[in-house]
């Protein structure tokens, strides 16, 4: 037993903070969890936001709700809810996709209505529930207390399924991404590619869901690789950052919601957003030196 | 259960729901109907994240709720048109923009139910998935006489704003002001936004504006046809998902208009499978 009861304040010794943090139990299986998630994240995020799929991933990780509320109705694990709901999910969209390429009024608009329906869908599982649970929030906006060691274990489990797949098909993948018709004359399986992509993202959205809740994985998902892609345009550099600093704002904010009474969530997004901000003022900065700095990745059309 | 339902048909806070729901629907489904055409769905989708934060920013403050709300959207809805190049924003911005504050939400929903001490625990969940059955007398006729204004804007700059949605060089080369159309169309999505949660909830009202005229530009090609048929579909699915919340009770209200929305979206994909010509585009056959 470190201390009485409850966290102590915040010193600026961060060896101290982190040694005491780190004999509670949940917590080091929230940083572990955490790790895990973000590395995901990062990765799967980054080609998202290559991609400019922000919408699909959105609708993803919306769908974590009624999973997560379905699989307390029922009954049945959590982490199953989320896995079964957001990869069921990746396949309607990509299903309802027709020619393969993303963006238009009607995508956009099926996959607003899909979106909405899906949160109908939790909210009515929540009030069919009426449980012991003390409301949506948990489930909506994080929690990083009561993570098991066996949760831990499947989110690794599934990571290192999700992140070995984008191994495999990364290179083609970014070049699918950022030139689809020259791709597809080359021969790769453009269509193919994308659903394996959205089903992808679902599985990450669904990790991403268990640490930050259901509407703030996007938070995980979308800024660190925006901030990537803002500060390099090598790809294999800014995946790499992209991933780093998803590690960098989950870790922080757990500290920081261990140490402070607010939702992880929104310690996450506050210092993920701050990051992108940073980014952006480097950037105008440096372009503001050098005159035009444009970015040879996204600006450069084939 | 059919005791409750008569019985619910007679009560105040069912007329109250009825006759709000009726205009903000209206509005939603006009307002709806330039979302999808302009594809700024996206948008939308945001202002339904600001919407949550600034009715929980304005009820940690002690104010009303409503005031957060249509100030929060519009204001959301200004900053996101002034963003995007021409006022149409980008999407890693927008979503980059709302994943905070949605982060925002969450801290001032905690803050304001610490606060409290659990007096109205439940305003979270209000706010996100709407209570139109806990509309008073004062409320709704403030959410009427917004929802008309709304729809009378729509309706008085529909045709330039369908003139510059269409084309926008040639709107903006025969005079149309693109550029102001742009904002002051998304201040109306932000006011509409503002609208519709009250009746469905920040978290699917975007279910409201996009589903009602993703089916009707399925069901038509004639611009004006579809914006009409789109407000009144909104109100149709509207009116169908309170009698079924009345008939069923434990059904709430807000997933009945959404199933309702959602069955009428899907069936136009029945009645109308495809527009676009099949098969001429799938570049892995080749």
């Amino acid at each position: 037993m470190p201390q009485s009861d409850g966290p102590t304040a915040f010193s600026w010794n961060l060896l101290a903070d982190f040694q005491q943090m780190w004999s509670y139990p949940f917590m080091v299986n929230a940083f572990r969890a955490g790790a895990v998630v973000a590395v995901v994240a990062g990765a799967v995020g980054w080609f998202m936001v290559l991609r400019r799929q922000t919408f699909a991933g959105h609708t993803l990780s919306m769908v974590a709700f009624p999973g997560a509320a379905f699989a307390t109705l029922v009954g049945m694990s959590l982490s199953l809810g989320y896995f079964g709901f957001c990869v069921a999910a990746a396949l309607a969209i990509a299903g309802l996709r027709r020619d393969g390429q993303p963006g238009g009024a009607g995508e956009s608009a099926a996959t607003g209505v899909v979106q909405a329906f899906l949160l109908a869908c939790g909210y009515l599982f929540m009030a069919l529930y009426k449980g012991l649970l003390e409301g949506p929030q948990a489930l909506l906006f994080g929690s990083f207390l009561g993570i098991t060691g066996d949760q831990v274990l499947i989110l690794a489990a599934v990571a290192i399924a999700v992140l070995a797949v984008l191994a495999v098909m990364g290179r083609q993948l970014l070049f699918a991404s950022v030139d689809p018709q020259v791709a597809a004359g080359r021969g790769v399986r453009v269509r193919l590619l994308s659903t394996l992509f959205l089903v992808l993202l679902g599985a990450a959205t669904a990790e991403a869901a268990q640490i930050t809740g259901a509407l703030l994985v996007f938070a995980l998902m979308v800024l660190p690789a925006a901030t990537a892609q803002q500060l390099t345009a090598r790809p294999g550099r800014s995946l790499l950052l992209s991933v780093a600093i998803g590690l960098a704002v989950t870790w922080l904010g757990l500290l920081a919601a261990f140490y402070w009474p607010y939702p992880l969530g929104f310690f996450v997004s506050t210092f993920a957003f701050a990051a992108f901000l940073a980014a952006h003022a480097a950037r105008a900065l440096a372009g503001v030196r050098a005159r035009q700095g444009r970015p040879a990745l996204l600006g450069g059309a084939a | 259960m059919t005791e409750l339902a008569v019985s619910a048909w007679g009560q105040p806070f069912f007329h109250n729901a009825v006759l709000a729901g009726t205009f903000i629907a209206l509005a939603a489904g006009l307002v709806g109907y330039f979302l999808v055409l302009r594809a700024q769905i996206f948008t939308g989708d945001a202002l339904s994240h600001v919407a949550f934060t600034g009715a929980m920013a304005a009820l940690a403050g002690g104010y009303d709720l409503r005031l957060g709300l249509f100030v929060g959207c519009v204001a959301a809805g200004l900053l996101l048109a002034g963003i995007g190049r021409s006022g149409r924003a980008d999407d890693v911005v927008i979503g980059s923009a709302f994943a905070w504050i949605l982060g925002l939400g969450s801290f001032f929903l905690t803050l304001y139910t610490t606060s409290r001490s659990g007096a109205m625990g439940g305003a979270g969940t209000t706010v996100l998935f709407g209570s139109i059955f806990g509309l008073s007398t004062g409320q709704t006729l403030v959410a009427v006489l917004v929802a008309v204004a709304i729809s009378a804007v729509v309706l008085l700059i529909a045709r330039p704003l369908l003139f510059a949605t269409v084309d926008e060089s040639v709107a903006a080369a025969r005079g149309v002001p693109v550029r102001v159309l742009g904002f002051g169309f998304l201040a109306l999505v932000g006011a509409c936004a503002g609208e519709a949660t009250q009746a469905v909830g920040s978290l699917l009202l975007l279910g409201l504006l996009a589903a009602p005229a993703g089916a009707a530009i399925r069901l038509t090609d004639r611009p004006f046809r579809a914006l009409a048929l789109s407000g009144g579909l909104a109100v149709a699915e509207l009116w169908a998902g309170l009698a079924a919340s009345a008939l069923i009770p434990s059904l709430p209200p807000s997933f009945a208009i959404m199933a309702a929305a959602t069955a009428v979206y899907g069936a136009t994909f029945l009645i109308r499978p495809q527009r676009a010509p099949l098969g001429t585009a799938s570049p892995a056959a080749g």
